[in-house]
Parts: C-alpha cells; structure tokens; sequence
C-alpha cells in the first residue's frame, strides 16, 4: 500500500467557486427581514445631519471653495460629494465587519453553507455584494439628497452611481477580507479606530493642501481619500485623468479583498 | 460487485503531529448502509468531513463519486447530504426558509426545491412548523430539519454524524424509521455513532475504530460472532469486590472486569451462573444477555463504548 501525499492547496477554480453567489445573496435578503432598521436608518441619516450642518449652516460662514480646476464652488456643494463617498462606506463596512465577524466566530452559517455546492468564492463574492448593496442603497439615498439640494454641478453626477457602486464593493471587500482574520472584539475595534480619523481626514472638508507633505502622501494612500476625489470630480464636474488612478485603486481593493477572504473562508472552514 | 461509491486508502489527517485519523481504508457500495463506530476522539467525525469534501486530506487517497475532494469539492457536495454532529441551522430564517434557501445553494431552481421542501416537512413531521424560529424548535425537531435539509438536493450519499445524539428513546426512534425508509430507497448511507443499537439496527457494515485505526470490520452480526461469545453474563458483587471475586471466576469464559461489574462471555449464560454459584459467589445482580457490539468493542479495545 502506497502512501501519496498530497497537494495541500491544489484544486483551482473548480475547488473553489461554483458560479452561484447569487444564493448567498438571496439568503442575505431574506435574512434581512429580521434587521435592526433603526440602525440602518442612522447609517443613512449620519451623513445626511453632517451635510446640513456643515454645508448648509458652516457653509453659510465660510462661503465658496476652490475645486480642483480653481474654479469656485459652494462650500456644500463641496462636502457633499465627499459625505456621499463617506455614506457608501459606511454601508459597506456596517455589513462586511461586524456581521461577518459574527457570522464568522458564533454563527455555524459559512460551515453550513461550504458543505453545499458553494465554494469559498460564492461565498465571500455573495456576503460582500451584500454588503456592497447597503452600501449602494446608503449611497443612492444620499444622491437624491443631493440632487435636491442641488448640490450636483454637472451631467457628469450620474456616473457618481457606478462610482459609488465601486467605492462600496471595494469597502466591502477589503472589509470583509480583512475582518475575516480578525479574532478578538479588540482587534475589531481597531476597524473603528481607523475609520473615524480616516473619515474626518481625507480631503472631506476641506483640501488636503493645508497639511504638509508627508502627511498628504498618507492620506493620498488611504482608500477614502481616492473615493473622495473620484466622486467630488464627477459631481462637480472637475474631470481628469487621474480619476483612472482612483478607479484602478479601487478595482485593486476589491481583488485583494476577494482573494483574502477566499483564502480565510478555506482555511477556516474547509481546513 | 458494483463500483465503490467512496473509496478510502490509507487516508489520515493530521493536526501538527497529532494523526486524527490514522491511516483509515475502506470502501462504501452504492445503497449500502456503512458505519464508523468508535468512542469520543476516535476520529469519525474528522473522517467524515473529508468524505463530505470539507476538510483536506494529510495524505492517503480518497475518492468519492469517482472525484477526488481536493479538486472538484463543489462537484462532490453537490451529491451528498450532510447532518453534522452540531446542527448548524440557519437561525436567522424560519423553519421552511431554511429548506428553501438551502435548495438554492445547490443552484436548483425554485419550483423543484418548493416541492421538495413540502415533502420533506412531511417527512419530517415539520409541516406544522414550517412557519416556525428555529430557536424555537425542540432538539429532536432541530435533528429532523437537519436531515430534511441534507435531503433537499436529492443526495447520492447521505452522511450522518451521530443523527441521534443527545435525543430522548422516543424522538431516536422516529429518526431511526426515517433513516430506514431512505436506505429502503435506495440512498447510501454512512453514519457515525457511539450507539451499538443504532449500529445494529442501521448498518449493513461497519467499521470499528479507535484512536484514529479501524479496529475491525464486518456485518454487526458477523462482528459479534469474531469477536464475542453468543452470550454475556454480568455480574455484580459490589464496586470494591469486584476486583476479588474475579479471581474465583477463571476459566468459565473470558473475564471482562469492569468498576461495577464483571463480564463472563460464554455461549451459555445460564450455565455459566451456574457454575458462579457452584465456586460459592453471590453476586448481587446477575443477568444474561446477548452479545452486542459494545462487547465486541470492549474486545478490540479494552475500553466501553461510552464512558
Ligand atoms: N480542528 C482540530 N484541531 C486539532 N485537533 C482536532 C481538530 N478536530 C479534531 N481534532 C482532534 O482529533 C481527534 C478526533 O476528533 P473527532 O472529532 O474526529 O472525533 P470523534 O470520533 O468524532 O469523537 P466524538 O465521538 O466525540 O464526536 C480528537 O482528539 C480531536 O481533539
Ligand atoms: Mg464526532
């Protein structure tokens, strides 16, 4: 009797994805109906309160900001699309840390659902356009606030959605990817501790040329910042082509997301 | 013979060093009814999740439905039934919810898992509480959705990892009816169990193993018969004389000398309790019984089943 040994992570696509994420959604919706909605509803009303304060009422004090271009904007018409980019990721990241990290550590979901025909990549592919659904839906909301207010400059807003569609799947995936090798309720706090100066500091209310260099080089490497940037361009019209740079990072983001969280799907629960 | 539907050679599982399952071969036969029997850690259920292509083999080779696990896991799932040792429900939907989204898992369309669902209520006796938390379900009802759930696809292979542990006589007993009915159909089985009843009643084969090893294979009847005599008397003198009066017994049958009681195997009880009290012992309980599994389990291993 011979003993083989055998290829620990072989296997390729066909291990691993069975071209049926749509389920996992499926399932997501329905289990949705069980949600908490006030908090759903904070997290779409959050950046809608930031925007009257701010835009409206700072707005009123401070008067026009130069864009991009040095052409003169609304003060609101400049945090807006900022607060837009700020509520699809907040929509991402509500469901792909906390509720995977549950899902993950006390629920038996994934284990019931890798035992099926469903591979580690329907699975995170499912969970993270769940997530980026939320996202999308915090993110379209805020969009026809906007839109109200007239706070959308040019035609070029309504790319604002795919942008938003983008920005919130690449949340959502990184979110995910990282969450899932997170063990502990201390390490998700950290997600917390990132997020909130990230938030307040990626060129969202004011431009990042009022710090120094090395600092803007730091925030020009975090996620948001490029999300600010591409949505404020399409919003307000101020195109060009570093907008492919902020685009590629976020087709980037979600690969590695992707990737991480098939990796840690597999290594978990098909050990 | 009819090609294996699981074939198993050699096959182990390490975790660092420790081996769970150590080196394990064996074959399983279309509509066959197979069985892992063995004690706490022996190693069943970490075989049966890498015959249920959820867990990676260390080595060895295994091959279920003509695939290979660890390239075409999807493809392999797709074909089985899964009933974990834990269930693993999905608490956030309702009783029938839980069938249907589970159906989709597999890609089937909706009308046919619809269908099936109902069924299956059925023949779980859930239809009641197909509107039902699942929280809110009994242990016995949570283990019968479990197995409706592991039959929405139509499974080839249904593996059950300990279906009746922790449940009352009464609600084994309707799983037990359950699980025949789907053999009667035709739908292979492989289970585990630390129950020799439930072996005896369900299993075609079986294999006895222990610390990772099968220890013996057979039909439970043929087992028994290796490995045991046809009957067993048991004896008590009391906890601490025990271990004394056992002196006084040699050569009746073979000795099995537990902390509570002493076992005598001999193919006629009576007459062996006969001679107890001819050699001037009273136990204070006696009793004769056939042999079962657990006997031959004692045998192999010098352990009892449940400890
Ligand atoms: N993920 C794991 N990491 C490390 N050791 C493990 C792991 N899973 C199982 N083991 C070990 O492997 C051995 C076999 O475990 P297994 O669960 O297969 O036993 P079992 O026969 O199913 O027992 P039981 O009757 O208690 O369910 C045990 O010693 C267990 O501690
Ligand atoms: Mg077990």
């Amino acid at each position: 009797m011979t003993v083989t040994s055998t290829r620990q992570s072989s296997g390729g696509v066909r291990a691993l994805y069975s071209g049926n994420a749509r389920a996992v959604v499926g399932r997501g919706l329905l289990a949705t109906r069980s949600t908490n909605w006030i908090i759903v509803l904070t997290g779409v009303f959050e950046p809608v309160f930031y925007l009257l304060a701010l835009g409206i009422g700072l707005g009123g004090y401070i008067g026009g900001v130069q864009n991009a271009q040095g052409d003169t904007i609304p003060y609101a018409a400049y945090i807006a699309p900022a607060l837009l980019a700020v509520s699809a990721m907040n929509g991402a990241i509500y469901d792909s840390t906390w509720n995977v990290f549950f899902k993950m550590h006390f629920g038996k979901l994934y284990q019931g659902m890798l035992a099926t025909r469903l591979g580690p990549l329907d699975v995170a592919l499912g969970e993270i356009s769940l997530a980026l659904l939320r996202g999308a839906a915090y993110g379209l909301t805020f969009l026809l606030v906007m839109q109200a207010l007239g706070l959308n400059l040019a035609w070029t807003a309504v790319l604002a959605l795919p942008a938003i569609l983008l920005i919130a799947f690449g949340f959502a995936s990184l979110g995910m990817g990282i969450t899932s090798y997170l063990k502990t309720f201390q390490q998700m706090d950290w997600i917390q501790f990132v997020m909130l100066p990230m938030f307040l500091f990626s060129a969202t209310f004011y431009p990042l040329t009022v710090y120094p260099a090395p600092i803007q080089w730091f925030i020009q490497a975090l996620p948001l910042w490029h999300g600010v940037e591409l949505v404020r361009g399409l919003t307000t019209g101020a195109l060009g082509p570093v907008m492919l740079v902020h685009l590629l990072y976020f087709l980037v983001m979600i690969a590695l997301g992707l990737v991480f969280t098939t990796r840690r799907l597999r290594a978990l629960f098909l050990d | 013979m009819p090609t294996p539907v699981i074939t198993a050679n050699a096959l182990t599982k390490k975790y660092k060093d420790f081996a769970a399952v150590d080196g394990i071969t064996f074959e399983v036969a279309p509509g066959e009814s197979f069985g892992l029997l063995g004690p706490n850690g022996a190693g069943k259920s970490t075989t049966m999740r890498m015959v249920g292509a959820v867990s990676t083999r260390t080595s060895g080779d295994l091959t279920i439905l003509d695939m290979d696990p660890n390239e075409q896991g999807p493809e392999i799932r797709a074909q089985l039934g899964v009933v974990p040792q834990a269930d693993n429900l999905d608490t956030e939907l309702r009783v029938r919810d839980n069938l249907l989204v589970y159906g989709r898992y597999f890609g089937l369309p909706r009308a046919v898992i619809a269908k099936r669902a109902d069924e299956l209520l059925d023949f779980a006796q859930l239809t009641e509480k197909a509107k039902a938390k699942v929280d809110d379900l009994s242990g016995g009802m949570k283990r019968r959705l479990t197995i409706a759930r592991a039959l929405i696809n139509d499974p080839r292979i249904l593996l059950l990892d300990e279906p009746t542990s922790g449940l009352d006589p009464q609600a084994r007993h309707i799983l037990w009816d359950r699980l025949f009915r789907l053999k009667e159909q035709g739908t292979t089985l492989v289970l585990t169990t630390h129950y020799m009843d439930e072996a005896e009643q369900l299993c075609d084969r079986l294999v006895v193993v222990d610390k990772g090893q099968i220890m013996a294979e057979g039909s439970p009847a043929a087992l028994i018969r290796e490995h045991s005599s046809k009957e067993v008397l048991e004896v008590r003198f009391g906890s601490d004389k025990n271990e004394g009066a056992s002196a006084k017994l040699e050569g009746i049958g073979r000795l099995e000398v537990l902390p509570d009681r002493i076992l005598i195997y001999s193919d006629n009880g009576e007459a062996a309790l006969v001679e107890v009290v001819k050699r001037g012992l009273e136990p204070i309980t006696s009793l004769v019984r056939r042999s079962s599994l657990e006997d031959v389990f004692l045998r192999l291993t010098g352990r009892t089943l449940i400890e």
